[in-house]
C-alpha cells in the first residue's frame, strides 16, 4: 500500500497490466516518450519498449480504428484520447465499430479495448477542455462506461477495464488528478497523499465494473454522483447538515441499480448530480430508473443538479460548475417536500 | 509462413534531439536563397512537383533578397512587416507574463513563427477569410485588429467581444477575416475549403486560407480538405505550419520518415510548395502567388511553411522535458525578426539604433494597450462578463428551458 495521486495510480494500473500480460499495448498522442500531457503513462515506454508504448499521430479516429484492429488481432490496447473533448473524430469508430464488433460477428471478432480520456471542468479549460460527454457513450449498446473518483478506484477500475473482454470507455475527472476537489475553488486543494482514498493497494487487485460505492451513509436523502461531483455532494451534505447518503456510481454502464434502489427506498428522497449538461444527460436515465423502481417510496420529486445546457464557458466556469452551493440548495429543497 | 521471413517489428519514428542530445539538423536540406524558380500562377501542378521537396527562400545569409521571388514588397511594406513581427513578439512576451502572474488562465505564443502569419496576412485582401489555428494571431495584428480587444479576449473581461466564453487566444473576427478558432484540431481546414467553394458557387471574388499544424495534418479532416479542394478546384490556400513539434511529438510522427508535408498534395493534384517560414519575404511572395492562383481560378495551393516553435507549446508545457534546450538556437533557418532586420540594414533602410527605438516604441504601444485592458479587468479581477452571457447565444432565441435554467442559476 502506498499513498499516491490519481495520475500515479493510473500509471500503476498500466504498469501492472503490462507486466502481467504482454498483449497490453498503450498508445495515444504524446503518450510515449513524454508519458502523456497529464503524465499518466510516464516511464512506460522506457520500461516496456517502443512497440508497447508509443506516440500516435494526432488522429483520434485513427487511434481508435487501429486499436480496434489490434484488439481483433488479439492484443489488448489501452489508448488515450488527450481530452474527452477530442473524442468526437473517433466517435464513428467507437459507436459503429468497437461497440458492435462482437454482436455483428457472432463473437468471431471481439474488441477488448480501453479508451481513456480526461473529462470534466474546473480547470479553466474553456469549451474544448472541459466537457463531460459520458451520456454519448452510455447510450450506445456494446460499450461499458466507467468514471473513478479517487486513486484507489482509478487503479482497480482500470485494471478491471483492461481485463474486460469488451470495449470500455474510461473517464478520468482531470480536476481530481492531483487531489480531491469539493468545488470550493477559493480554498487550497489538499493532495491525495493526505487522503485515505489515496491509499492504493499494490499489485493487480481489481475494483469490479458495475459496483457503486457508498461514500457517505445517511438516512434522509440519497445523492447519486460520480467523478468530481462525489466530493461536491459530500461537501454539500456536510455544509447543510442534511443526512445525505452519497453514492459514488463509479461505473455508469453496467450500473449498480441494486445499491441505488436500496438506498433510495431507505431514504425516500433522491438528488442526482453531474457536471454534464442537463438535457438528455445521464441524470435523465438515473431519474427514470429511480422512478421505475422506487416510485412508491419517494417522498419528494427527484431533483437534478447539473451543468447548464450551454457550452462550458471559460470565464463563468464557477457559475457553470455544479458546486456545493447549488447541490446544498437541492438538498434543502428536497427535504422541504 | 515461409521460413526466410524473420519476425516483424513495429517502426516508431524518433527525433534525434531528445534532452541531453546535441541538436543535429545536418539531414535537413536547405537550398540556397533564390534557387527555386517562380512559376507562373497558372502553372500545372504536375510540372512543379519538385517545389514540394525544395524550399522557396529569398533572404540569403548576408541579408540580400535574391532570385525570382524577390522584389514584391516596398521598403515601407518591409518596415511595416518588421513592426508587425515585433508587435506580435512583444505582445506574446507580455501576455505570457500576464498568465504567469495569474491574470489569465492560459496563453500560447508564436516565438520564432512570427513571419508566417504576419507576411501571409499581407497577401490577402479585405473580405478574404482565414481559418486559423491558435498560432496565427499575426493575421490579426497585421490587419490592425486592436491589441486592446485581443487582450480583453485573453483576460475574459467585461469588454471581451466573446463574453468570456472562449479560451484565451481563441479570437474571432469576421471583419478582420479571422474565423472563430476551435480547440479541436484540424476541423477548420476542411471548413476553409467549404468557404472557398461557397465563394465559387456564389460567383464571388473572395478566397479562403486554411491553417493547420504539422501534427494536426494527421487528422482525417486534413485529408478531407484535400479531397474537396482538389475535386472542386476550390479557391483556397491550404497552409501547413511545420514548426517541427506537436507538443512533445516531433513532426516525423505525423509524416513518417518519408516525403514532406507539402508532397501530400501530389496525390490530389494540388500545387504544393515549401517555403522558408522564417523568411518574411519568401512567405509573402509564396502567399501572394498562391492567393493570386486561387483568385484567378487556378485552384488550391498547399503551402508547407518550414519553421520552428522556439517557445513552449503553451503555458501548460515545458519543452525541456522532451527536446534539447539548445535545439531552438541550432535551428538553421534563424530568427525571422533578425533576418528581416538584417535585410533592411543591408539595403540601407534600417540601423541598430532605429531597431532599438522601434522595439521601445512597440513595447510602449503594447504596454499602453495592456494598461487599458487591465483597467477594464482580468480573469481574476475587475469587470468580468455577466454570467447571464453564458446563456446567451447558444441559440438565436433563447428557448424556454434555457430561460428556466438561467433563472435557476440566479441570473
Ligand atoms: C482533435 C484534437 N486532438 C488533440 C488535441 C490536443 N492538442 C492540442 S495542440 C496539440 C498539438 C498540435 O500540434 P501541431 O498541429 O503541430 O500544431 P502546433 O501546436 O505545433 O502549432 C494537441 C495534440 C486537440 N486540441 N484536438
Amino acid at each position: 500500500m502506498a499513498r499516491m495521486t490519481m495520475i500515479e495510480a493510473i500509471r500503476e494500473a498500466h504498469d501492472a497490466a503490462m507486466a502481467a500480460d504482454d498483449r497490453v499495448v498503450v498508445f495515444g498522442e504524446d503518450v510515449g516518450f513524454f508519458g502523456g500531457v497529464f503524465r499518466c503513462t510516464a516511464g512506460l515506454q522506457e520500461k516496456y519498449g517502443k512497440s508497447r508504448c508509443f506516440d500516435a499521430p494526432i488522429n483520434e479516429s485513427g487511434i481508435v480504428g487501429t486499436a480496434i484492429g489490434m484488439a481483433a488481432y488479439g492484443l489488448k490496447p489501452v489508448i488515450e484520447i488527450q481530452f474527452a473533448d477530442y473524442v468526437y473524430p473517433a466517435y464513428d469508430q467507437i459507436v459503429s465499430e468497437a461497440a458492435r464488433l462482437r454482436h455483428r460477428s457472432n463473437a468471431d471478432f471481439t474488441c477488448p479495448l480501453v479508451i481513456r480520456m480526461p473529462t470534466g471542468g474546473g480547470i479553466f479549460g474553456g469549451q474544448t477542455h472541459s466537457q463531460s460527454p459520458e451520456a454519448l457513450f452510455t447510450h450506445v449498446s456494446g460499450l461499458k462506461v466507467v468514471m473513478p473518483s479517487n486513486p484507489r478506484d482509478a487503479k482497480g477500475l482500470l485494471l478491471a477495464a483492461i481485463a474486460d473482454p469488451d470495449p470500455v470507455i474510461f473517464f478520468e475527472p482531470k480536476r481530481l488528478y492531483n487531489g480531491p476537489f469539493d468545488g470550493h475553488h477559493d480554498k487550497p486543494v489538499e493532495s491525495w497523499k493526505a487522503h485515505p482514498l489515496g491509499e492504493v493497494p499494490d499489485g493487480d487487485e481489481i475494483v469490479p465494473l458495475g459496483k457503486a460505492a457508498v461514500r457517505r451513509e445517511g438516512t434522509e436523502v440519497t445523492v447519486l454522483a460520480y467523478g468530481t461531483m462525489v466530493f461536491v455532494a459530500e461537501a454539500a451534505a456536510q455544509e447543510t447538515g442534511v443526512d445525505a447518503e452519497v453514492i459514488d456510481l463509479r461505473s455508469l454502464m453496467p450500473l449498480d441499480l441494486e445499491t441505488i434502489v436500496a438506498s433510495v427506498q431507505k431514504t425516500g428522497r433522491c438528488v442526482i448530480v453531474h457536471e454534464a449538461t442537463r438535457t438528455s444527460g445521464f441524470g435523465a436515465e438515473l431519474m427514470s430508473l429511480v422512478q421505475e423502481n422506487c416510485f412508491y417510496h419517494l417522498e419528494a420529486p427527484v431533483i437534478r443538479v447539473t451543468g447548464w445546457d450551454t457550452p462550458y464557458p471559460h470565464a463563468q466556469e464557477w457559475e457553470y460548475f455544479p458546486g456545493p452551493g447549488r447541490v446544498g440548495e437541492a438538498l434543502k429543497k428536497v427535504m422541504e417536500d | 509462413m515461409t521460413s526466410d521471413t524473420g519476425p516483424l517489428s513495429l517502426n516508431v519514428p524518433e527525433p534525434g534531439c531528445r534532452p541531453g542530445r546535441t541538436p543535429d539538423f545536418s539531414d535537413f536540406e536547405i537550398p540556397r536563397a533564390g534557387a527555386v524558380a517562380r512559376p507562373p500562377v497558372d502553372a500545372d501542378p504536375d510540372l512543379i512537383r519538385d517545389m514540394a521537396f525544395s524550399i522557396v527562400r529569398v533572404l540569403n545569409k548576408d541579408g540580400a533578397a535574391v532570385g525570382d521571388w524577390a522584389g514584391a514588397l516596398s521598403t515601407e511594406e518591409l518596415h511595416e512587416g518588421l513592426r508587425h513581427m515585433l508587435l506580435l513578439r512583444t505582445f506574446d512576451a507580455r501576455m505570457l507574463n500576464a498568465q504567469r502572474q495569474g491574470k489569465t488562465s492560459f496563453y500560447m505564443q508564436h516565438l520564432g513563427e512570427e513571419a508566417v502569419s504576419c507576411a501571409f496576412s499581407r497577401a490577402m485582401e479585405p473580405g478574404d477569410m482565414n481559418f486559423p489555428t491558435y498560432r496565427q494571431a499575426g493575421l490579426l495584428i497585421a490587419r490592425g485588429y486592436p491589441l486592446v480587444t485581443m487582450m480583453n479576449q485573453i483576460y475574459s473581461n467585461a469588454e471581451d467581444p466573446l463574453h468570456g466564453r472562449q479560451l484565451p487566444i481563441m479570437y474571432s473576427s469576421k471583419e478582420h477575416g479571422f474565423f472563430s478558432i476551435s480547440g479541436n484540431l484540424g476541423t477548420q481546414f476542411v471548413q476553409s475549403v467549404g468557404w472557398a467553394m461557397a465563394s465559387a458557387i456564389s460567383g464571388d471574388t473572395r478566397i479562403a486560407a486554411g491553417w493547420i499544424g504539422d501534427g494536426s495534418t494527421a487528422e482525417s479532416d486534413f485529408h478531407a480538405a484535400m479531397v474537396f479542394a482538389s475535386t472542386y478546384n476550390a479557391p483556397v490556400v491550404l497552409n501547413i505550419v511545420n514548426n517541427q513539434w506537436a507538443i512533445s511529438t516531433f513532426q516525423g510522427i505525423a509524416r513518417g520518415g518519408v516525403g514532406t508535408f507539402a508532397a501530400r498534395g501530389h496525390g490530389f493534384g494540388i500545387a504544393s510548395v515549401r517555403v522558408d517560414g522564417n523568411d518574411y519575404l519568401a512567405v509573402h511572395a509564396v502567399a501572394k502567388w498562391a492567393c493570386e492562383r486561387a483568385r484567378r481560378g487556378h485552384g488550391p495551393t498547399l503551402i508547407e511553411h518550414v519553421t520552428y516553435r522556439a517557445g513552449g507549446h503553451s503555458t501548460s508545457d515545458d519543452p525541456s522535458a522532451y527536446r534539447s534546450r539548445r535545439e531552438a538556437a541550432a535551428w538553421p533557418l534563424g530568427d525571422p525578426v533578425e533576418r528581416l532586420k538584417k535585410h533592411l540594414i543591408a539595403i540601407g533602410e534600417w540601423s541598430e539604433e532605429r531597431h532599438k527605438q522601434a522595439e521601445a516604441e512597440v513595447l510602449d504601444t503594447v504596454r499602453a494597450a495592456q494598461k487599458e485592458a487591465e483597467a477594464i479587468g482580468t480573469l481574476t479581477a475587475g469587470k468580468v462578463p455577466s454570467p447571464r452571457d453564458m446563456f446567451e447565444g447558444v441559440y438565436e432565441t433563447m428557448p424556454p428551458h434555457l430561460i428556466r435554467q438561467r433563472q435557476e442559476a440566479g441570473f
